[in-house]
């Protein structure tokens, strides 16, 4: 479904501050798949989603998502074929527009944009259940202006902005790092039945190995920009803590250094 | 009671240049220069074309076309070029003098005895400030009626979000290069239309008159929105048409102190600066009243 092809990520090219973040990541990622993505600050794991989502052009490899070669592809034309949601629960919505409209701006994801009323009494009844659904309250907000909203509330919203019309490829930056435990317990709970109900394909990068490992149905490890682990099935469903711990050693011939990698 | 006539028949006749400026600076969030040329460019294609011969709403029309070109292509230097949006106003408003030059043909166009909108309506037995009531009114009314749909398009709400949050926009596939470019154009192209209103009221284009049009044009989006609220597009929208007739009452009280209009554009600096520290002082006022209410309290207690 959503191929990377030795893909290399350099910034600040020609300059002292050249940061080479990407060393060849090559990745295939099967329909379906929804991969938990760790490794430790500066492994790359960002800057993957965002080659993936085309925020960064990549310094050379290929992107292909069902065979269509989206390297050269802006990300306003990759946004087609994925939802995202990132850690920052200010980036996914406009924070001066209010709920509707955010949903009425995301239900048109990958369309263009015409003359045509902006939403749509049909929608805006659409709109209500979907969020009735979440149980956060938001159904009866939605004149309200999503700045006003909780870190929480935001998130959630933007997860069904990003999951309207079961886009091929989910991308999930720490999106629960954030909010308070409580909060992100939530809002990753939500996250599971959402693209376990849509049967999506996605990509979730998280700094707790629990999660990582209790979540979705295969694990990678990012290290200096290279995939140094790659597990799936009854493999993964076997592992515990100590023991990606001890993958993690072996791999990168390093100790896991990232306290908060190592308190979650 | 006659000078307030007055002030609000100017007010009306900048509003729409007051909405244009909203566009950019609110909606998009770019301070646009490139309104100070823009402004003489509308009023100087008015005023040329009418001297030719040219009917007063073709001549005002162009002047709407100009607008719209002049903002193209501060968008185009802005996101094609990726030149910071300041900057780019400022190479077009510097550009633009010379442009203005060449379309006037000389530095001053007088109208005379020559039909103009204004004139037109002077035709029917209105007093000059009236006839400029009536032409602003309809013209802002026609403007706020417009924005009031386009935002609420599609291509509306792409814009407002371009303006509040490219990331988001773009990741659901929007254009912002694109979105942004419309938004400069829409701005400027109600400036110009504004000049030429204004022109046509003064019977003159005249290459200054476009210096100060950016202060002028914040000072009563602000103004507007502190006094009338923003909590919808179209609340803003009238906002921002009462806030320019506000500054206008405002500026000609303060001439009748004994200020001279030598001294407006000093004025309406002083106004845009109280305007835009407004809500710092608001809100350390409200911070001083709490800490003085909770003070009592303890005291109380």
């Amino acid at each position: 479904m959503l191929k990377l092809e030795n893909v290399h990520q350099k910034f600040e090219v020609g300059t002292i501050n050249e940061k080479h973040v990407l060393h060849g990541i090559s990745l295939n990622v099967n329909e379906g798949d929804f991969i938990t993505i760790i490794g430790g600050n500066g492994a790359g794991k960002s800057t993957m989603l965002n080659a993936v989502s085309g925020s960064n052009m990549i310094t050379s490899g290929r992107i292909l998502i069902d065979n269509v070669d989206l390297t050269k592809a802006p990300e306003y034309k990759r946004a087609k074929y994925i939802g995202r949601v990132f850690q920052d629960t200010r980036m996914g919505t406009a924070s001066d527009l209010t709920i509707e409209e955010n949903l009425a701006i995301a239900y048109r994801r990958g369309k263009p944009r015409t003359l045509k009323l902006g939403i749509t009494n049909k929608e805006k009844e659409l709109y209500k259940s979907m969020l009735a659904d979440l149980d956060l309250g938001l159904d009866k907000r939605l004149k309200d202006k999503t700045r006003y909203l909780s870190g929480g509330q935001r998130q959630a919203l933007t997860l069904l902005m990003a999951t309207f019309h079961h886009p091929k490829l989910l991308l999930l930056d720490e999106h629960t790092a954030a909010l308070d435990p409580k909060t992100a317990k939530k809002v990753l709970e939500l996250t599971v039945k959402i693209v376990g109900e849509n049967n999506l394909t996605a990509l979730m990068v998280t700094h707790n190995m629990r999660d990582a490992l209790r979540i979705g149905n295969r694990l990678i490890m990012l290290h200096k920009g290279q995939i140094i682990l790659d597990i799936s099935g009854e493999e993964k469903k076997k592992l515990d803590v100590p023991d990606l711990l001890a993958m993690f050693e072996k791999a990168s011939g390093e100790e896991m250094s990232n306290d908060r990698m190592l308190l979650n | 009671m006659g000078f307030i006539i007055g002030a609000v028949a100017q007010g009306l006749l900048w509003a729409v240049m007051a909405i244009g400026v909203y566009i950019t600076y609110r909606i998009l969030d770019i301070a646009d220069l490139t309104a100070e040329g823009c402004f003489t460019l509308g009023a100087g294609i008015t005023c040329k074309l009418i001297t030719i011969g040219l009917s007063p709403f073709v001549s005002t029309a162009a002047a709407l076309a100009g607008g719209l070109l002049a903002g193209l292509v501060t968008g185009l230097l802005h996101t094609k070029l990726k030149i910071p949006a300041l900057l780019a106003g400022i190479l077009t408003m510097t550009g633009l003098w010379s442009i203005n030059l060449r379309v006037m043909g000389k530095a001053n166009i007088p109208l005379l005895k020559l039909t103009s909108v204004i004139t037109m309506l002077e035709d029917t037995g209105l007093s000059k400030n009236y006839a400029a009531i009536v032409a602003g009114l309809v013209l802002t009314v026609i403007v706020v009626i417009f924005l009031w749909w386009f935002f609420s398009t599609e291509l509306g709400y792409s814009l407002r979000a371009t303006g509040n949050n490219k990331n988001m926009i773009r990741a659901n596939g929007v254009n912002t290069d694109n979105a942004t470019i419309l938004g400069i154009m829409i701005g400027n192209g109600l400036i110009a239309l504004s000049a030429s209103l204004v022109s046509q009221f003064n019977s003159f284009a005249d290459i200054q008159m476009g210096v100060g049009t950016i202060v002028i044009g914040l000072a009563s989006v602000i103004i507007g929105e502190v006094v009338f609220g923003n909590r919808t597009i179209l609340r803003s929208l009238i906002a921002v048409a009462l806030g320019s007739v506000l500054y206008r009452i405002i500026i000609a009280l303060v001439l009748r102190l004994g200020l001279r209009a030598d001294d407006m554009k000093l004025i309406s600096s002083i106004l845009l600066a109280i305007a835009l520290c407004f809500p710092t002082v608001r809100n350390i006022a409200a911070r001083n009243l709490k800490n003085s209410i909770r003070k009592g309290g303890s005291v109380n207690a």
